[in-house]
């Protein structure tokens, strides 16, 4: 659906991306993941057609953002990270208003409103003036306005920056459900948001993009020192000197007993627990549970952008 | 057309709903009063047709002010709250934008005209109108007006602080008023293309006098194309920043 081929774009003498190359198919959820300043908004908005690129070019369904800008504009939704409010309006008078610009025809806006409103959980705030509304429910008419022309791509920039955890929680539900209906874009800074809500990452680093594919093949493309959760039945202490001494374990970073269970998270040289599990029950061990330990994209994440000290 | 009214009616909402177009039109209204009692009505045997060229002159320099300084937020404001992506991701061109906000500040301006009216009323009330120097005067204003708005659109597109927009729109309205004072200190061929630029001397004073010259119409809707295309072409150019 959307193709990326070497996209740059330069502030000034500030390079914000640089040289992008990447495919999304029809119906992802993909997520840009970066630190702040990475260059993930910037490449957004490029994609929303907001901004030209100094470099490069983009297709989507074979249609040239930058050669057709206004046809593709209509089949685009987008959220930035602050939503653009009128906090004047009334929530429906704003997205009926949206609507419109973007093409639709009144009794189309009047048909899509309720439907809108109704899967953004706006429907007892329709004409309540944005002013007065939550900064989740303002988010809410962020994600309304972007999808009031059913959009094939929808692009969201942040959608959960700034929101409580039960808003978070709403919101999440709220993007995964859009999912089957479009193409969506998120960027985000929180790991665990990605982990959640998308089957496919890009990751940007300065600018470039220094990974990408589902959160799978962006781990295996960083193998190193991979930390696992280990449950083991069995003696606590021996269990302990058999990972002590493996030669796959490259560190122990916790260990600890409960109801009878030893429970460790150690760090592998290589991507290969299955020598370890099969060390374990030999040495006369209960293998409980051996799986990637929680945050383990975190670990991929940092050391990709060299951002390891700030964790 | 169809979005240039769309983003003219909300526009149009938001000046409503606000309170800067009313103060604007309310301080502008009440200082144009006072100014034209000071002047035109003081006492003085004066013609009623007199007395008309007097409201005329007067104002155009309030008509051109309110101009400016409605327009100043139309884009500033978009601008400085972000909102502005609403227009840049829409399937429209920076054309329809511009034309858009200008045409919600113009209609403002209509308002502020419209309601100054009972200062030519009192002026037929109390002697006689001609109907054709009134329609002249008013045609005058409303070209003030129309160029006012778009410049002050121009300005509003340069900044996001509507404040300094409303400088620049002023200040570049200010320059075109006073090239005649300019023109009369320059050497020819100079003198003669800077006092064709002078909006008030060399294109209003006619229409106050209730003569209808052409050349001014075309002058007047020259000077707001020009503002409203560099509007488009900074808006244009925002998308590359």
């Amino acid at each position: 659906m959307i193709e990326v081929s070497g996209l740059t774009k330069y502030y000034g003498a500030a390079r914000a991306v640089y040289d992008l190359h990447f495919n999304i198919g029809e119906g992802q959820i993909v997520g840009f993941l970066g630190l702040n300043g990475a260059g993930k908004s910037t490449a957004l908005k490029i994609l929303a057609g907001y901004l030209l690129p100094t470099s490069g070019s983009v297709r989507i369904d074979g249609n040239d953002l930058l050669a057709e800008p206004e046809a593709l504009r209509a089949r685009i939704g987008y959220l930035p990270e602050r939503p653009p409010l009128y906090p004047e309006m009334t929530v429906s008078d704003y997205l009926s208003y949206l609507g419109r610009l973007r093409g639709m025809k009144r009794a189309k806006v009047r048909e899509r409103l309720p439907i809108v409103l109704d899967r953004t959980g706006l429907g007892s705030r329709a004409n309540d003036a944005i002013d007065t509304l939550s900064l989740g429910f303002q988010k809410r008419v962020g994600i309304a306005q972007a999808i009031i022309h059913d959009p094939s791509l929808l692009i969201l920039d942040e959608p959960i920056s700034g929101l409580d955890p039960v808003q978070i929680v709403e919101m999440r539900e709220l993007i995964k459900s859009l999912g089957g209906d479009h193409t969506i874009l998120i960027s985000s800074h929180i790991l665990s948001e990605v982990e959640e809500t998308c089957d496919y990452l890009l990751v940007l680093n300065e600018g470039e993009l220094v990974a990408s594919g589902t959160e799978e093949e962006v781990l295996a493309s960083f193998t190193q020192s991979l930390r696992f959760e280990i449950a083991i039945l069995g003696d606590f202490e021996k269990a302990g000197e058999l990972l002590a001494a493996h030669p796959l374990v490259a560190a122990i970073e916790d260990g600890r007993v409960r109801a009878d269970v030893g429970y460790w998270t150690v760090k592998l040289e290589d991507d290969s627990p299955a020598q370890l599990a099969q060390a374990i029950v030999e040495a006369g061990l209960g293998l409980h549970r051996l799986e990637p330990a929680r945050g383990q994209l975190e670990s991929a994440f940092l050391s990709l952008t060299g951002a390891g000290g700030l964790s | 057309m169809r979005a240039i009214l769309l983003i003219a009616s909300r526009e149009l909402g938001a000046l409503f709903r606000g309170t800067l177009g009313f103060v604007v039109i309310a301080g502008l209204l009440a200082a144009q009063g006072l100014v034209f009692q000071g002047i035109a009505m003081s006492g003085g045997e004066f013609r009623s047709s007199e007395v008309l060229e007097y409201f005329f002159r007067v104002s155009f320099g309030f008509t051109a002010a309110a101009g400016v300084l409605i327009a100043m937020r139309s884009v500033s404001l978009e601008l400085r709250e972000d909102t502005i992506v609403n227009l840049y991701t829409a399937p429209i061109n920076e054309w329809q934008m511009v034309l858009g906000k200008w045409l919600a500040a113009f209609a403002f301006v209509l308002l502020f005209i419209a309601l100054g009216g009972f200062m030519p009323l009192l002026i037929a009330v109390n002697g006689t109108i001609n109907p054709g120097h009134l329609m002249s005067g008013y045609l005058g204003l409303v070209l003030v007006g129309a160029a006012a708005a778009a410049v002050g659109t121009f300005g509003s597109t340069l900044s996001k602080h509507q404040v300094l927009g409303g400088v620049l729109g002023g200040v570049i309205f200010g320059l075109l008023v006073v090239m005649w004072w300019v023109a009369n200190k320059v050497d020819p061929p100079f003198s003669a293309l800077l006092a064709y630029l002078a909006m008030y001397q060399k294109h209003f004073e006619d229409f106050g006098r209730g003569i209808i010259q052409s050349r001014s119409v075309v002058y007047y809707a020259s000077i707001a194309f020009v503002a409203l295309l560099g509007g488009r072409v900074v808006l244009g150019a925002r998308r590359w920043r």
